[in-house]
């Protein structure tokens, strides 16, 4: 078991982004998270990367209790994560930007090994050719690569990624979405949230439905997308509600 | 990152620019470089808190005071030679800055800037306050004190020696940290802290650490230049003018750079200097200064050498 979490609550004033969420990690296995707007899923993600005090609740990374630690420290255990607004360091050039994934994350990489690593990890996720550009002067397909770039450059045992493929074209979804697989066969355990159904439900083992900050469902992707109530929760959008009952019925 | 060959050209040419006075024997000459060499001193410390790790500590000038008391204190009371005080003085300045680190620099932005000017001001009215180091009158030398060096004038060229070798390893010792792990580290707080924490940045050691080595320096500067005038007073040793000027230097020159604190120091003693002594400027000069300052914010943020970076890429090697 990777990642536990176990009765994660976190309110925000008034609101309650994450109520008594329970799941559970294996160790390879890629679990999407998945949800309409506002359904806690970042905030989850913030949870597990300790970017704020849970209200209540325990997380467990390798058996042990993390809950308490913070972010920097859980990433030095293992845990990466990309945002899913990216957030590069402009004024660096895209190796630097990688290099300071491997130097501080799992890895703890010299400054020479980490060079080393980021020409590996560029050239892995497509980035190649960039590697002097500063980051901020990519474009955003460019940016979530680099994203992804960074949190695998840590060497990560667990890595999360928030919306990779939002806003990417056909294309370069099917790119990113080898990437992901990539990442799956080096043993990395993905975490990961989308909202493309077709390609969540293509890529993930299993997946977890949040609602409102409750997960209204959990198991392999045919069971979650059959599940009245994850139905019921995407009506509110028909345009999706018809694409997941489209994606039943080509699977049935 | 380039190849790093900018200390190929910066030591030499500050060798040469030490080496100027002896050689004349211009004592007018070695007054200028001392300032000169004071300056790229302090302007390399405070680069390394406000160009790498993007904290502007507008009040950096109380470390330079902290190190001057400390090491006057020394020198009066226990006979102690400059070297062993001065390096006791930017120790002081660097425990100060590491304990004063843990509490403020949790501040960002602005917050921080204000805090630090608070910090200055504050020490400043609490020596004032203190009658063991002199209370507002200050400390001043016996003369007999610079009797161990072979008199006044010896004591004074030692000074300038001191401080020649102080200014050289502070650009050494800013180049190296800007090169090495912990430099990186820096940078990618000043670029965005949240994320250099997800990524594994312990950000609040290592700010502290960057505080602490940037006020270091400063200890050991202030130890020597109080030194060579032999007294040393609150008002003089906490100047908030001289923190602006500190500021100035690292912008006007290109913060972050190495090469581009030395510059900004260089360029503003020879401006301070133009305009001091011309009869039209003399009481304007930090009106003037403030002017630059202004159009440089305004139109070349990164300031000379990285307005230089950007359009050369030939010459980016050697300004880093």
């Amino acid at each position: 078991m990777i990642l536990q979490v176990e009765e994660v609550t976190k309110t925000f004033g008034g609101l309650v982004a994450l109520s008594d969420v329970t799941f559970q990690v294996e160790e390879r296995e890629i679990l999407g998270v998945i949800g309409p707007n506002g359904a806690g899923k970042t905030t989850l993600f913030n949870a597990i990367s300790g970017v704020f005090k849970i209200d209540k609740g325990k997380v467990r990374f390798k058996g042990r209790n993390i809950t308490s630690l913070s972010s920097n420290v859980r990433a030095r255990l293992g845990i990466a994560r990309t945002h899913q607004i990216v957030k590069p360091l402009n004024d660096l050039s895209v190796t630097e930007n990688v290099m300071v994934g491997a130097c501080f994350g799992k890895g703890n990489f010299s400054l020479s090994a980490a060079r080393k690593k980021a020409a590996e990890v560029l050239e892995f996720v497509g980035l190649k050719g960039k590697e002097d550009t500063l980051a901020g002067k990519l474009n955003v397909p460019e940016k979530k690569r680099l994203e992804m770039a960074r949190a695998l450059a840590s060497d990560p045992i667990l890595i999360m990624l928030d919306e990779v493929l939002a806003g990417l074209n056909p294309m370069e979804v099917a790119s990113m979405l080898e990437v992901i697989k990539a990442i799956r066969d080096k043993g990395i355990t993905i975490l990961m949230i989308e909202h493309l159904m077709h390609a969540i439900m293509n890529v993930s083992d299993r997946v977890m439905a949040l609602v409102y900050g409750r997960k209204i469902s959990e198991g392999t992707p045919e069971k979650v997308a059959n599940d009245p109530q994850v139905v019921e929760a995407y009506l509110g959008d028909p345009e999706l509600a018809i694409k997941l009952f489209k994606d039943k019925r080509k699977r049935g | 990152m380039a190849k790093g060959k900018t200390l190929f050209w910066l030591i030499p040419f500050l060798v040469l620019i030490v080496a100027l006075p002896p050689v004349t024997g211009s004592v007018t000459l070695r007054e200028g470089v001392f300032l000169i060499l004071m300056y790229v001193a302090l302007a390399s410390s405070l680069n390394i808190i406000l160009g790498y790790t993007g904290y502007v500590s507008f009040g950096h000038i109380v470390f330079y005071g902290i190190g001057g008391y400390i090491a006057f204190y020394f020198m009066i009371n226990y006979g102690l030679h400059l070297i062993p005080a001065m390096i006791l003085g930017g120790i002081g300045s660097a425990l100060a800055a590491f304990a004063l680190g843990e509490a403020v620099l949790r501040l960002r932005g602005a917050f921080f800037a204000i805090a630090t000017i608070g910090v200055n001001e504050a020490v400043k009215a609490l020596v004032n306050n203190l009658n063991f180091i002199g209370g507002a009158e200050g400390l001043f030398f016996n003369f007999k004190v610079y009797r161990s060096y072979g008199g006044a004038a010896k004591a004074i060229w030692f000074s300038y020696y001191t401080m020649a070798a102080v200014t050289l390893i502070t650009i050494v010792a800013s180049y190296v940290i800007k090169r090495s792990k912990f430099g990186l580290g820096l940078m990618a707080i000043r670029e965005d802290e949240d994320t250099a924490i997800i990524l594994g940045v312990n950000a609040k050691r290592y700010k502290s650490l960057a505080y602490a080595v940037s006020a270091f320096f400063p200890g050991m500067v202030g130890a020597v230049f109080f030194f060579k005038a032999g007294n040393i007073e609150p008002h003089d040793a906490f100047h908030l003018i001289k923190s602006i000027e500190m500021i100035f230097m690292v912008m006007l020159g290109g913060y972050g750079n190495v090469a581009g604190a030395f510059t900004g120091a260089l360029v503003y003693e020879r401006l301070k200097g133009f305009l001091l002594v011309n009869p039209l400027f003399k009481n304007l000069h930090m009106t003037i200064s403030g002017a630059i300052l202004l159009l440089i914010v305004l139109f070349i943020p990164q300031g000379i050498i990285g307005f230089i970076r950007e359009k050369s890429k030939r010459l980016r090697g050697i300004l880093e």
